[in-house]
């Protein structure tokens, strides 16, 4: 797929490994409260604080105190009839739920893991809010397991059982709201190793993974529902943990831009320390430039100078890096991140915007700065413009690490920066709820009624279907075998292999959630009553994507035209003596006959025309 | 700890031991971590690599090794206090629970931080608000409180304002808090300094705790311009504001959200937001040596009536009891079975006093014909006092005095707030 990419990096060298996180269709893993999203109005907000805790040495986290200090607080929406008081951390949790539990092995069985012989909840530390209680409860629930795709093994270290965190509703720097609807939902979170070979074996995994998740019936579907993070490395590179993933065959894609994006930081990194760029370099100072742009004709500073002023820093060594893309965009969506500024100037980019080359050369003799050096300017409030300078300077000096561990969105096939990789997870017991002991009988049970595995679904297929090993394994592989199943039990007169190698041939509107099984079906359907020819599918699913339904798409004529004229004349043909007799009272018999056959894909008014020439001139012979 | 089976095992290991165990085939490698006492002796637990911890089942083929001896603890790291003479000083007691925790995460132990340079590092805004001086005085969940912890809470109440306090916090586990806080208001005498009870409804060691904002707030009425024995805990859901209770008049009215704390059948006297501000006249403070009037009738009983109860049971109380609460029903009555008992208590001289389980209003003994029953039988009507209340002042009154009239007559009069004379229409159910 990305031959290039794999010849670059040869197929062992870049690390590629993933976390799923799927949530269960039951009740709330530690009460008993529906997992229930909800877009109505909130029946009450309760406002709260998180305070970090110490470690046993007496250890507070210097910049989390910072930031509590500062009167960070969280807004937690609620409803009474769906949300109760263990989601509001005013009651100790209950459970785990039974029914979540038993889901989560099960998927842990699916996946070849060992079980935990005694699960233990442990509260993992989050104190972005996310969770009204300051931590996350989570437990291992099982080790080893993996997964066989065509290029190979994927391991599988471990699998957890852990509550949902809060949906995220707006934040600015003091307050961010939540709403309480999403927390405690039961999540399955499946972690693999990093040794995932190519970019195309990433996608594979994640919707087999998928796929096996769906068919234990026990998972909620939907958008949002299941959550894939990507990590990727390189040699020199550093792990970042791409999240957001929302079309699965984005994967290779965004891959491959974050091991450019790795690569070039690498080359950034090698290039400033060859012209010898320290941090010690990299200078704190952040001066006030507003008297050059005074009369500035720079519309955008203009503006930003009624209520702010127009600050800059300068960057040794940096001039041409900033340039071009990959690091001014980094600096960019980190300034974005930590001061919330949206717009900054670097010198690699000027004369531009309105600022002309001789503010260009005022600003490099204010900062002293002189060739090989670059600026960066902010027109903003003053406290926002230091904030965003600061950000700048921080994001410049970790370009002399080269790749930073972080977290990043994906925004379709680019990410952008979120936050760097939270540190060692600060995990204790959670001492509310007992140790869960995963009995011998309990597992006895599971294990006997297992959803069916590939291998046995492939081979029920072929044999009961008649579809061949070849048509039955694509289709369990690539996910739809319920949607085959479905449509096997509806099709009448349609070949089953017909069935399944339009699914196949449809497979890119599936995977982008383009076309929904209940539109699929009733496409399906039209090919097995006549309606449509099997060649028109593809033009009668572009025709759905674009928002038309399934009946329109047909009604318009994508379904292949009907041959009205040799149609009619078979029927007459079969018909004659009915004819002879009935004379011109057979238009409107012979006519139905004609729609039952063209199952509305031509117009009444042409069948009617048609039929009553032909009959006449049959009569008149 | 480690028990039957599964202590076989760990023969030399220690909690905190790094181990091996090998069980089925596989080798787990961990932090060996403590076992609750409740929990079967079929399991070991362990703290993997990644912070979580898991049970391994112990079988005939389990093998644990001991890889590497815990390191001993580092102590905890010397912090400065920062001393500003012109703070006022207060004294935290502790009394059990904690205030403020640490977690050791290499083994998932929750550790209090109780000293003042502990208390500092975990909420340094306290150090702008007072200079802090700390005392343990034991380490008892609250429901195990006894009016013997009580007297010596009082002594040390006293010895603190006595020797420079300018207010005292008593940290306690919020259970029996209002019977604390009741016991307070009527040992300590001449009292010109506030006495705060402080709480919390989720523990410590989580971020989420109320403990740190209640602490803060009971210390800003602990240095403020008042006189008594308050409770300051959470008024809402929200982490926004503190309400001051009168000690007499506090209740514990919900098992577990942060705003359980209510006054019943009155307002709080206050709130702390940043400041605080008090809704009503909470005296001045004053110089002069506080006193310990610290006697207790300890053989006093609270006994709640209910449908179909046996005369026995309240027959063998009074048998056993210098004093009765009784919590009756509506206005303040019994089942007529009941009434032999009362008398009983009469003829005992055990004095009877009436409180209402409906806990708002107040008694009246004089509207049904039950009521005047037990008025002719000498139960001293409890007013709108709480029923535990009514318990705490009737051990202090029964400390101090034996005779009928005087206890029936201080009973019904106000020492602390503990009783109204007028029923507010605006107090029910806030």
């Amino acid at each position: 797929m990305f031959p290039g990419l794999m010849c670059f990096y040869g197929e062992k060298i870049m690390k590629i490994g993933f976390e799923i996180h799927q949530q269960l269709d039951t009740k709330k893993l530690f009460c008993n409260s529906p997992s229930q999203l909800r877009d109505d109005k909130a029946d009450f907000e309760v406002r709260r604080r998180l305070r970090p805790t110490q470690s046993e040495l007496g250890v507070v986290d210097d910049a989390a105190m910072k930031e509590f200090l500062k009167g960070k607080s969280f807004v937690y929406q609620g409803y009474n009839d769906s949300i109760c008081l263990v989601e509001l951390d005013e009651e100790p949790p209950q459970g785990p739920n039974e029914e979540a539990v038993e889901a989560a092995l099960t998927i842990a069985l699916l996946l070849n893991a060992r079980i935990v012989d005694e699960i233990h909840f442990m509260r993992k530390l989050v104190i972005d809010g996310s969770n009204t209680s300051g931590f996350q409860r989570t437990a291992v629930i099982a080790f080893d397991g993996y997964l066989d795709t065509d290029e190979g093994r994927i391991k599988i270290p471990t699998i957890c059982l852990e509550e949902e965190a809060c949906r995220k509703i707006t934040g600015d720097d003091n307050t961010t709201t939540y709403s309480l609807d999403r927390l405690g939902i039961p999540l399955v979170e499946i972690t693999t190793d990093p040794d995932i070979k190519s970019p195309r074996q990433a996608r594979d995994a994640t919707l087999t993974v998928g796929e096996l998740l769906r068919a234990t019936g026990r998972v909620k579907r939907g958008i949002g529902t299941i959550r894939q993070d990507i990590n990727v490395s390189i040699p020199e590179g550093a792990r970042a943990e791409i999240k957001g993933v929302q079309d699965l065959n984005t994967i290779p894609r965004l891959i491959e831009t974050e091991v450019e994006r790795q690569q070039g930081l690498v080359e950034i990194r090698d290039r400033l320390v060859e012209q010898e760029i320290h941090a010690s370099r990299i200078t704190s100072e952040i001066y006030d430039l507003t008297e050059i742009f005074k009369n500035t004709e720079s519309k955008v500073i203009k503006s930003q100078l009624k209520k702010g002023r127009v600050l800059g820093v300068r960057l040794r060594g940096f001039a041409g890096l900033l340039g071009g893309g990959l690091l001014g965009r980094e600096i960019a969506q980190s300034v974005k991140v930590h001061a919330g500024v949206r717009g900054i100037f670097h010198s690699d980019e000027l004369p531009a915007y309105g600022i002309t080359e001789e503010d260009v050369s005022a600003v490099h003799t204010a900062l002293g700065t002189g060739e090989g050096d670059a600026f960066v300017l902010v027109a903003e409030k003053e406290g926002k413009a230091r904030k965003a300078l600061e950000a700048v300077l921080g994001r410049a000096r970790l370009a002399l690490k080269g790749v930073l561990e972080e977290t990043r969105m994906a925004r379709d096939t680019k990410t952008e920066y979120m936050r760097p990789l939270p540190g060692a997870a600060r995990m204790y017991p959670e001492t509310d709820i007992l140790p869960y002991v995963v009995s011998e009988e309990l597992l006895t049970r599971l294990r006997a009624n297992l959803p069916e595995t590939y291998e046995e679904k492939e081979t029920r297929f072929a044999k009961n279907y008649n579809v061949g090993r070849e048509l039955s394994g694509a289709i369990v592989r690539k996910g739809y075998a319920p949607l085959f199943e479905e449509l096997a039990g509806v099709v009448k007169t349609l070949p089953l292999t017909t069935v399944a190698s339009i699914i196949l041939d449809s497979s890119k509107h599936f995977m982008a959630q383009w076309i929904m099984p209940d539109d699929f079906r009733q496409v399906i359907i039209a090919v097995d009553e006549g309606r449509i020819s099997k060649e028109a599918v593809p033009k009668i699913l572009e025709a759905v994507k674009s928002g038309k339904t399934v009946d329109e798409a047909i009604s318009e004529g994508l379904g292949g035209g009907v041959d009205l004229e040799s149609l009619v004349d078979r029927l007459i043909a079969e018909k004659a003596d009915f004819i002879k007799e009935k004379g011109e009272f057979a238009v409107k018999p012979i006519m139905g006959l004609v729609m039952k056959e063209a199952r509305g894909r031509v117009d009444g008014k042409l069948v009617n025309e048609a039929v009553k020439k032909k009959i006449e001139e049959f009569l008149a012979q | 700890m480690y028990r039957g089976k599964a202590a076989g095992f760990l023969s030399g290991i220690e909690v905190g031991d790094i181990v091996e165990i090998t069980s089925e085939g596989k080798m787990f490698r961990g932090v060996l971590m403590p076992r609750n006492e409740l929990a079967d002796d079929l399991h070991i637990v362990i703290k993997l690599d990644t912070g979580y911890n898991i049970g391994i089942a112990v079988g005939d083929k389990t093998n644990v090794v001991l890889v590497e001896r815990r390191e001993p603890a580092q102590a905890a790291a010397d912090v400065e206090i920062p001393v500003d003479p012109n703070l006022p000083t207060i004294t935290i007691l502790g009394t059990g629970g904690t205030i403020a925790s640490k977690i050791d995460y290499k083994t998932g132990a929750v550790a209090p931080a109780f000293s003042a340079a502990e208390l500092h590092a975990a909420i340094p805004e306290l150090s702008s608000v007072a200079n802090i001086k700390t005392k343990m005085l034991f380490n008892i969940l609250s429901e195990d409180m006894t009016p013997g912890h009580w007297q010596t809470i009082a002594r040390e109440v006293a010895d603190a304002l006595n020797n420079g306090s300018d207010g005292v916090i008593v940290a306690h586990g919020t259970d029996t808090m209002g019977y604390t806080s009741a016991a307070l208001s009527f040992m300590l005498t001449g009292i010109g300094k506030p006495v705060v009870l402080v709480g919390s409804q989720r523990s410590s060691d989580r971020p989420s705790s109320d403990s740190a904002m209640n602490l803060l707030a009971a210390t800003r009425v602990a240095i403020a311009d008042c006189t008594g024995v308050f409770v300051v805990m959470h008024a809402t859901m929200s982490d926004d504001y503190c309400l001051i209770h009168r000690g007499t008049r506090v209740r514990k009215m919900h098992s577990s959200r942060r705003d359980a704390f209510r006054s019943v059948n009155t307002l709080p006297v206050g709130k702390v937001t940043g400041e605080v501000e008090f809704f009503e006249d909470c005296g001045a403070r004053k110089d002069g040596k506080v006193g310990v009037s610290d006697r207790l009738e300890q053989k006093v009983a609270l006994v709640k009536i209910y449908p179909g109860m046996s005369e026995e049971i309240l027959k063998e109380v009074v048998k056993s009891h210098r004093g009765v609460v009784i919590e009756g029903t509506g206005l303040g009555h019994v089942p007529a079975d009941v009434l032999p008992a009362v008398e009983r208590a009469k003829a005992l001289g055990v004095p009877v006093v009436m409180t209402s389980q409906t806990l708002y209003g107040r008694v009246d003994l004089k509207v049904y014909a039950t009521g005047r029953r037990l008025l002719d039988l000498g139960v001293i009507p409890g007013g709108d006092m709480l029923p535990e209340t009514a318990l705490v002042k009737l051990m202090h009154i029964l400390g101090r005095t034996s005779d009928q009239a005087a206890i029936s007559r201080l009973m019904q009069t106000s020492l602390c707030g503990e009783l109204a004379d007028v029923s507010r229409p605006d107090v029910f159910l806030r």
